[in-house]
């Protein structure tokens, strides 16, 4: 308990005296996550809207392999974008491996299925009650999509912030192909578990006590755009009442 | 004349569901049709078969590929930004530049009356008011024939009159051209008010076409259909 106790309080003055290299840290993993979700989002938002629209052949199989995706463990991610990168893979040309840019497309590939998999979600869940409506104006289902997803765009922003929880949160695949250099590919997370084999828990603590902000700050987020979805949503409706009365 | 839509012994199945069963339908231009029947009848099928947003499992359908049209739902949907950005919407995807389709948006608006809410998120409006919103999206399109599903259902007795005022209007065209109106309803008032053509569907069959003075006056009706003339005095009383 001790321990713990000491080591609390130095992750907390570390925290307070803004160290370099806490500092550091923390700034390349917002860093990595906050373009990785950028990423995944550009390419997962459009696609998921798609999916929620568009009927083809083989749509359930391509529906059931996203969902499997979800539950992919980030080391198997890591692995596959390790040995895509690495010297001997397709794309081992480029020389990224161990670098900021293969953390990016790892967490980037993490939290595509996240990301496509909600966005179709919501889509086809609107698509349901009101996409005929669109079609009788003409919209082709790509435009649909991108309507529809425009239109529930509220819904969306909880899912990119979900996203970026999942992607600041993970550890197996920037270790695999970041490497966990220090002040180059080291990020809160596999700082935290190198810190504590080493036997460092102050720092490791004090990253525990960042990321675990980080996430809580994202929840409080979420929350208080839910609460606000909530409450525009009642004043429409109070406002329509209004209006017809 | 030739006809706007021909409908030759249609069907249409949802799965193990029937909707509509050897339907034979001719629609002429300038004419003000509605459908009755109790739900589930397949007044809202033979509408949606009409407009298109669905085909005949069986039979042939067929439409004046020159004609255009435009349907209005009972709930309209309208996407969260202004009213006057809902009726650009239909515009624009009908090839329109953003522009001009905001400008042509802000006369359809006047014209049904909305001018003073143009700017306000068309959400925050009243059922009545979106429901001729929805008519200003889709008189803009200036189409030669409205399809409305049940468009007065959810609606109190003024803004009822309202939209019943706007699709007479409409209906009414301008320069010696018609509109051609097809609306679902549950409103016998209405149909007598507003159609020259009654059409009674029950369980996807449709029983009775008459005129609007036949369907509801005279000996006609129940000659053609004993049950569409119970529905309709089911529906008197």
């Amino acid at each position: 308990m001790s321990t713990f106790t000491e080591s609390a309080a130095t992750a907390l003055q570390l925290i307070a005296s803004f160290d370099p290299v806490l500092l550091s840290i923390v700034g390349r993993s917002m860093a990595v996550s906050a373009t990785a979700c950028a990423l995944a989002c550009g390419v997962g938002l459009v696609l998921g809207a798609w999916l929620g629209v568009a009927r083809f052949r083989g749509r359930l199989g391509v529906l059931a392999v996203l969902n499997t995706l979800l539950a992919v463990p980030s080391v198997v991610v890591g692995l596959v974008v390790y040995l895509l990168l690495s010297r001997s893979g397709p794309l081992g040309f480029l020389g990224w491996l161990f670098s900021f840019k293969a953390m990016v497309i790892a967490q980037a590939c993490l939290v595509l299925p996240v990301v496509t998999a909600l966005t179709r979600q919501a889509v086809e869940d609107v698509e349901r009650v009101h996409g005929e409506q669109l079609r009788s104006l003409g919209a082709g289902p790509l435009l649909r999509s991108l309507l529809l997803a425009w239109d529930e765009r509220y819904a969306l922003l909880t899912v990119l912030i979900a996203s970026f929880g999942r992607a600041i949160s993970e550890v197996g695949a920037v270790m695999i192909v970041g490497g966990n250099i220090d002040g180059f590919t080291r990020v809160m997370t596999t700082a935290i578990a190198l810190e504590t084999s080493k036997g460092d828990l102050p720092l490791a603590l004090a990253l525990g006590l960042i990321l675990l902000g980080v996430v809580l700050v994202l929840n409080a987020f979420i929350a208080v755009v839910r609460r606000w979805r909530e409450d525009v949503q009642g004043s429409l409706l109070v406002a329509a009442g209004g209006a017809s009365a | 004349m030739s006809a706007l839509f021909e409908l030759q012994a249609a069907d249409v199945r949802f799965g193990q569901v029937t909707a509509l069963k050897g339907v034979n339908l001719t629609i002429h231009p300038g004419e003000r049709v509605a459908l009755l029947g109790s739900n589930g009848s397949g007044k809202s099928t033979l509408l949606r078969l009409l407009h298109g947003l669905c085909m005949p499992t069986g039979g042939a359908s067929r439409r004046d590929a020159a004609v255009h049209q435009a349907m209005l739902f009972q709930r309209p949907y309208m996407l969260r930004t202004s009213a006057r950005n809902n009726v650009a919407l239909g515009l624009w995807l009908a090839g329109q530049a953003w522009g001009e389709a905001r400008m042509r948006a802000e006369r359809a608006l006047e014209r049904v009356g909305l001018s003073h809410v143009a700017l306000r998120n068309a959400r925050t409006l009243s059922g009545g008011q979106q429901q001729r919103l929805a008519l200003a999206r889709a008189w803009v399109l200036q189409p030669d024939a409205l399809l409305l599903d049940e468009p007065t259902a959810s609606l109190d007795p003024h803004a009822k009159r309202e939209v019943e005022a706007l699709m007479d209007e409409f209906a009414r065209g301008h320069n010696a051209n018609p509109m051609t109106l097809i609306f679902a309803s549950h409103n016998l008032g209405q149909v007598k008010r507003l159609a020259s053509r009654v059409l009674y569907l029950e369980q996807g069959r449709l029983l009775a076409d008459l005129p609007v003075n036949d369907f509801f006056n005279g000996p006609r009706l129940k000659e053609v259909s004993e049950a569409a003339h119970l529905f309709v005095k089911g529906e008197s009383t």
